[in-house]
């Protein structure tokens, strides 16, 4: 809930849901939090009922508190684990229908725009790799070719994880799981290609062990989002059950993934590091100064 | 020896005769040029109550396309979303050049239903008024999201321009997709003509924003019969239009950040399998047909009632009937007057909510009550039979039915009513079909079989 538009009767702020209240006192609303700070504010998400050493819920903590204005974002899911944990959070979640998630925002994207103007509203979607690349492929898709200004978050667990571990088209070729009895056909689906060629405005790609870099993605994602284009960041949550990985090597697998397939990437259009260099300080992305001619 | 071709010159190719009509020199602009938004600024707002009820009209000779083009201009609609399907594109194109004309201010044609359907129940989230339409395979292929808003709470005004479902796929009207949408929690109008199309898209908007109904709002007409063939329609004056729509009207909060989170997203116990799981869903589904319940007063006061009674007293015969089929039993009323028959009309406007107690008091002393309908399934005769069963004696035909684009010839209503009186055996309704003979067995068989 925005902060700006609503003011309280001095003596009548406690009378706000607490969670609200607490958002606002001990939490993100209104102020500029890193994940360097995380253990000393309130989160916008604390509690989900997610398996003991779930990637993906670290990932969603860590963007969650890494939205640039987490007062007046709104987040779109679909079917899939990411909607337990992030259905918990302070700030409003739309769950709708099979793999609706990128119609949903472009409707709910455009609507907002139509009622604030340029007051940011920030849609950010958060869906498994089947229900983006899979089920929802077609609004995806189409979603960035129509170029809606809203974010789109993979969480790629490679597997239909909530529905007890079948192949999904982000599934490595090989894999052997529910419903590819004898491995995956086919090779992982290249949405970051697809997502540049649809002209996304920034595409990357990360993994949750380096809480800095998941900040930085999300914070660029959302940022150009408002103005530039459609940005889309894929990143890898693993499923620790369904791939059998220990707890205690939750991070390790994210590190090995990481060293084989899953390497940092960045791609911003010209559009959208001009945009963040000039409006929000990204001095890496504004023109280098020309250097001072020397006589030969 | 060859004449040098006229060169073909397009004029307005979306135009119709209504936006192509000439317009008067423009004073919009210092340069002389026109602000092509320029008549839809200058659009008054309206109290529906003066709108619905007092502001002059005047008569067009339309097409059904035009009417909902018409209804929206009037309409203040925010958005609206379209896909093209044979017979409901035309409606949508012309939406196209409402927003063109700034009319509508946000649209964009989408990648197929099920994200058009999205896109809807995004836009109506985010607190702006919405309007689609689709058709047949289209409705289906949406479904999915349009049962859903319902249950979201999402106000918003679908039409739908019914056509055949069924394979052999074809593009005719046949309106059986009606069957689906009446257990969706939505409000469903059927809309006979025109007229009654113009209507109901805009009283729909009302209804459905309404605050103890929050529901989104289905307005049904049979394809082609309606959408492509003209009729007069009374409309009001072009340069008034209805209150914007007040976010924070609904029942439910917006999704706009500017609330408290909306619990209803968030409750991940109602996704669990435990008793409050079970409760809360139960609870939450009979609130949303409290909703459909608590429209009745509304549609009573803007649609002047959820069905229309022609001739119904002293008649031994009644025909019900909604959309196009209570035209073709409008003539079939007249045609057995002729004969010496006493017959009257039901009109069903609203099918949900339905009728259910006005039907009670009015088929109390019809000896024989016919239900044509254009679908195969019979839907409108299953609720009519629920709805008066125990409060009349009379014999009722579930039928005849058209299907797969047939027409219905008004002799075919006025043979089931010869038959119907006179025990004569009917040429196209099974026995099975008619309840009320002395054999219960065919009523158990009529039952089963719709």
């Amino acid at each position: 809930m925005s902060l700006d538009y609503v003011k309280f009767t001095p003596g009548f702020g406690k009378f706000m849901p607490k969670e609200y209240r607490d958002m606002v006192e001990h939490g993100p609303f209104g102020k500029k939090t890193s994940v360097s700070q995380v253990g000393t504010f309130k989160e916008i998400l604390e509690e989900h009922p997610m398996c003991a050493g779930c990637a993906m819920t670290l990932f969603i903590r860590l963007a969650m508190i890494a939205f640039p204005n987490p007062e007046d974002t709104i987040t779109v899911g679909t079917a899939g684990c990411g909607r337990l944990a992030i259905s918990q959070a302070a700030i409003p979640f739309v769950y709708g229908n099979y793999g609706d998630q990128n119609g949903v925002a472009s409707g709910l994207s455009r609507g907002l725009r139509l009622r604030f103007g340029d007051r940011p509203k920030d849609v950010v979607v958060m869906a498994g790799d089947g229900g983006m690349a899979d089920i929802g492929f077609a609004q995806t898709l189409h979603s960035w070719f129509r170029k809606e200004k809203f974010t789109t978050i993979m969480l790629d667990n490679e597997v239909y994880g909530n529905t007890g571990g079948q192949e999904s088209g982000m599934t490595n070729k090989g894999q052997v799981l529910k419903m590819a009895p004898l491995g995956k056909k086919f090779e992982k689906m290249d949405m970051l290609g697809m997502a540049k060629v649809a002209g996304c405005a920034y595409v990357a790609t990360v993994v949750p062990n380096n809480p800095r870099r998941v900040e930085s993605v999300i914070k660029k994602a959302v940022l150009i989002a408002r103005e530039v284009g459609p940005t889309y960041i894929q990143a890898y949550t693993s499923c620790n059950i369904e791939y059998a990985i220990p707890t205690d090597k939750v991070m390790e697998d994210a590190k090995d993934v990481e060293n084989d397939r899953y390497a940092f990437s960045e791609y911003l259009t010209d559009e959208a590091k001009q945009y963040l260099g000039e409006l929000y300080g990204y001095k890496e992305y504004l023109p280098k100064p020309a250097a001072a001619v020397t006589k030969g | 020896m060859s004449e040098a071709l006229e060169s073909e010159v397009k004029t307005n190719p979306q135009g119709d005769p209504i936006t192509s009509a000439p317009v008067a020199p423009s004073v919009d602009s210092e340069k002389g040029r026109k602000d092509p938004h320029g008549d839809a600024k200058r659009q008054r707002e309206v109290s529906a109550e003066y709108m619905f009820f007092e502001a002059p009209r005047e008569r067009e000779f339309i097409t059904g396309s035009e009417c909902a083009k018409e209804a929206v201009r009037r309409s203040n609609v925010d958005m609206s979303v379209a896909y093209p399907i044979t017979p409901q594109s035309e409606t949508l194109q012309l939406i196209g050049v409402l927003y063109g004309e700034g009319y509508v201010k946000e649209f964009y044609r989408g990648e197929e239903e099920y994200g058009v359907m999205s896109a809807i129940a995004g836009a109506s989230r985010a607190g702006v008024r919405a309007f689609t339409a689709t058709a047949g395979p289209g409705t289906l292929r949406g479904l999915e999201p349009i049962v859903s808003w319902a249950g979201h709470r999402l106000p918003a005004v679908c039409m739908f321009t019914c056509r055949v479902v069924n394979a052999p796929l074809a593009i005719q009207p046949d309106n059986v997709e009606i069957a689906y949408l009446l257990n969706s929690g939505m409000l469903v109008f059927h809309a006979e003509n025109q007229q009654d199309l113009f209507d109901f898209i805009m009283k729909g908007f009302i209804i459905s924003e309404k605050n103890d109904v929050t529901l989104p709002v289905g307005v049904c007409c049979d394809g082609f019969f309606v959408t492509h063939a003209r009729g007069y329609c009374a409309m009001q004056d072009r340069g008034l239009k209805l209150p914007a729509r007040d976010p924070y009207r609904g029942s439910v909060p917006v999704l706009d950040a500017e609330n408290p989170p909306a619990r209803l997203s968030r409750d991940a116990p109602v996704q669990k399998s435990n008793f409050m799981a079970y409760n809360i869903h139960a609870v939450w589904q009979q609130e949303v047909w409290a909703g459909v319940e608590r429209s009745r007063k509304y549609i009573n006061h803007y649609m002047d009632g959820l069905l229309e009674a022609q001739d119904v007293e002293d008649a031994d015969v009644l025909l019900i009937a909604s959309g196009s089929a209570a035209a073709q039993s409008r003539e079939a009323v007249r045609q057995c007057k002729e004969k010496g028959i006493k017959a009257g009309l039901i009109k069903i406007r609203s099918l949900r909510p339905f009728p259910t107690n006005e039907l009670r008091e009015l088929c109390g002393k019809a000896k024989l009550i016919v239900i044509p309908e254009f679908n195969y399934v019979g839907w409108l005769a299953k609720d009519v039979a629920t709805a008066i069963y125990g409060f009349s004696n009379a014999k009722i035909v579930a039928g005849p039915h058209v299907y797969g684009g047939m027409s219905m010839p008004v002799e075919m209503i006025t043979d089931e009513v010869e038959c119907g009186l006179t025990g004569k055996k009917s040429n196209t309704v099974p026995e099975s079909h008619i309840m009320g003979t002395v054999d219960p067995a065919a009523v158990a068989q009529f039952m089963k079989s719709i």
